[in-house]
């Protein structure tokens, strides 16, 4: 059985979607899509999830406000409770207002940047980390779609120039990887 | 294309006919071209400004803070007054990039990412000032609460001046990584076409190795709209609690209750004329007029009236307050900032903060380019004569008649303010030559709804 990869160009986003939709239509795998810019209604047409990270970003915000009410908790009150300007840091409910700046920066701090070094490590984007696009056009005007060719790869391309595919190159994969 | 439908009354954002193509070349241009004479002359008196401040920062580390026109009365002056224009300055960057997100304010795109670097750049000039008024800044990391052994004295989170410290930090570090992850689609854009091998070994760093990816444009998208979700109370709470450096205060003319959101329509203000003067110049030099358009600069003109029209009603209300306050200490300080020896400050920021913006009720005058530039010229002079004049009136008259004294600055006062708007230009005429200076991914992605030529070619069709 011929399992080639098929790296198949399209030059307009509307072309790339309702050919997502066919292509899915007749049960074919894609593996990857790269487009030069969000576009609208992709992650659906291709099944994807949606993303959990705002429900971490929550997460990391709490983590943020609760190191600072801890933090100002033990910095003001418990290790050394001072009257600064006659007022006096004996209790923590009481100088509270005084705190409310540094918990909303912190926890913003906190969400704000776990949330993006997740992203980073989850979409594996670091500095020295290699491009992996297949085709350097992919980030100016062309749409790329990754997929597996099936048994019958005439038959395929047929179908792929019908659906608006600027051009069509097999993959061969190595024998070895077998 | 009926995904991309955009109301027909909607001003093209996009002039031109442009293609996805165009509009990668059109970005990257100023970045593959070798810069000009006049970048050249622009940048050698940005930095021959910037070294001028390093000289002058340095003398004052030298000698100490002497070396400024500060008195026993007058503290705070030109180094406060600086700091809190240049973090106002900053705000209008975020404001555009995130608010205007959570708006879906579309012609935000082609806008954003200068009015980010700005916001960046600014807030580095800004967290100078402080940090030289230390007098001994490389102590300056004691401003954060690290474990030490001077019998365990923490710094005190009762003071607005620490709130400070954790806002503009939390602030600036925000700004940084939302720019840069905007910025890591539009960098893999310029290493896939650089020709040149150190060209493409920079921007492969940069770039952090975006590809593109179906998964990652979602995780993208949603990082942008949280951050934009976090960075819009941050951006207010940013200058609100700079407007409490003061307010917290009990000095007369300081000690109101106004300050936060008339310190942040301010810092819109200053910050949308800053924008409006960096990018009418960036649109000729680097000939992106189909970017960012008339269109562009009518709006922040109406944004420049509106929040210029906000603060002229927060100077009338401090007036105001003062006299029916009842306190005469209070109408002493409104009075004397109007009348006293510092009416032309006074007179200064009246003029160019409340009456300037005025005459953009007037279209022609809004949609005049010239016009645009000087007015966000002299905005940014008033908004500096704003904070000059909350500060230094209202510390010159204090309780003692006998230490009642005038502030005037010394060459080195001069000298740091204008080191700061070197070293400021310095940054943004770097960025405007490496960095793409428009989100030309976000472009791309409005370029069938607002696009001049898709917009033409859907009227034909009705």
């Amino acid at each position: 059985m011929n399992k080639n990869n098929l790296h198949v160009l399209f030059d307009d986003d509307d072309i790339l979607l309702d050919a997502i939709k066919k292509i899915k239509e007749k049960k074919y795998h894609i593996n990857e899509v790269y487009t030069p810019f969000p576009v609208h209604g992709l992650d659906k047409a291709l099944g994807l999830k949606p993303t959990r990270i705002s429900i971490l970003t929550f997460i990391y915000g709490c983590i943020g406000f609760t190191i600072a009410v801890l933090m100002m908790n033990y910095i003001m009150i418990v290790d050394w409770p001072q009257n600064i300007g006659g007022k006096p840091s004996f209790s923590f409910i009481e100088n509270m207002p005084a705190f409310v700046p540094i918990m909303f920066e912190m926890t913003v701090f906190f969400a704000a940047h776990l949330m993006v070094l997740t992203f980073y490590m989850r979409s594996r984007l670091w500095p020295f980390k290699k491009a992996e696009n297949p085709n350097p056009l992919t980030t100016d005007n062309m749409f790329l779609i990754d997929m597996e060719s099936g048994d019958n790869l005439n038959k395929l391309k047929v179908f792929l120039k019908k659906t608006g595919a600027v051009s069509i190159e097999v993959i061969e994969k190595d024998d070895n990887e077998k | 294309m009926s995904s991309h439908y955009e109301a027909p009354i909607r001003k093209p954002l996009i002039e031109g006919d442009k293609s996805y193509h165009d509009i990668t070349v059109d970005i990257a241009r100023p970045i593959e071209t070798p810069p000009n004479k006049d970048w050249w002359i622009a940048f050698s008196i940005a930095l021959m400004a910037f070294l001028w401040g390093v000289g002058c920062i340095a003398y004052t580390i030298g000698t100490g803070i002497g070396a400024w026109g500060l008195n026993k009365t007058v503290g705070w002056a030109w180094d406060i007054t600086n700091f809190v224009w240049w973090v106002g300055i900053g705000h209008a960057g975020t404001l555009i990039s995130a608010v205007l997100l959570l708006f879906r304010q579309k012609w935000r795109m082609g806008i954003n990412r200068s009015a980010e670097a700005m916001t960046i750049f600014s807030v580095i000039q800004a967290g100078l000032f402080p940090i030289i008024h230390m007098g001994r800044p490389w102590l300056a990391y004691w401003m954060f609460p690290i474990p030490n052994q001077f019998g365990s004295l923490w710094v005190n989170f009762n003071s607005p001046l620490l709130w400070d410290i954790f806002a503009i930090s939390t602030y600036l570090t925000v700004s940084l990584v939302f720019w840069w992850t905007g910025l890591l689609p539009d960098f893999a854009m310029i290493r896939d076409r650089a020709v040149k091998p150190f060209q493409k070994k920079i921007y492969s760093l940069i770039s952090f190795g975006w590809t593109g990816r179906a998964k990652d444009w979602q995780r993208f998208e949603e990082v942008s709209l949280v951050l934009a979700g976090l960075a819009t109370p941050l951006v207010l709470s940013v200058h609100t609690i700079v407007s409490m450096d003061f307010a917290t205060s009990v000095i007369p003319g300081w000690h109101t209750t106004i300050f936060p959101p008339y310190f942040v329509a301010g810092a819109i203000f200053s910050g949308f004329a800053m924008v409006q003067t960096l990018l009418i110049i960036m649109r000729k030099v680097s000939r992106l007029e189909s970017y960012i358009t008339l269109q562009h600069i009518e709006l922040m003109n109406i944004i420049i009236m509106i929040t210029g029209s906000i603060v002229g009603c927060a100077y009338i209300t401090e007036l105001f307050i003062a006299w029916y306050s009842g306190v005469e200490y209070e109408q002493f300080a409104f009075l004397n900032r109007a009348t006293g020896p510092y009416w032309w400050a006074y007179f200064f920021m009246m003029t160019c903060n409340v009456v300037s913006p005025q005459i953009m009720w007037f279209k022609k005058l809004r949609t005049s380019i010239i016009v645009s530039f000087v007015i966000s010229i002299v905005v940014n002079i008033g908004m500096w004569f704003e904070r000059f004049v909350i500060i230094v009136t209202s510390l010159h008259r204090d309780f003692l008649p006998s230490s009642w004294t005038m502030f005037s600055p010394t060459f080195i006062d001069i000298g740091i303010f204008i080191g700061s708007i070197g070293f400021f230009f310095v940054l943004f005429l770097l960025y405007a030559r490496s960095f793409p200076v428009i989100a030309q991914a976000e472009v791309k992605s409005i370029l069938k709804s607002s696009g001049e030529n898709y917009k033409k070619l859907r009227d034909n069709h009705e």
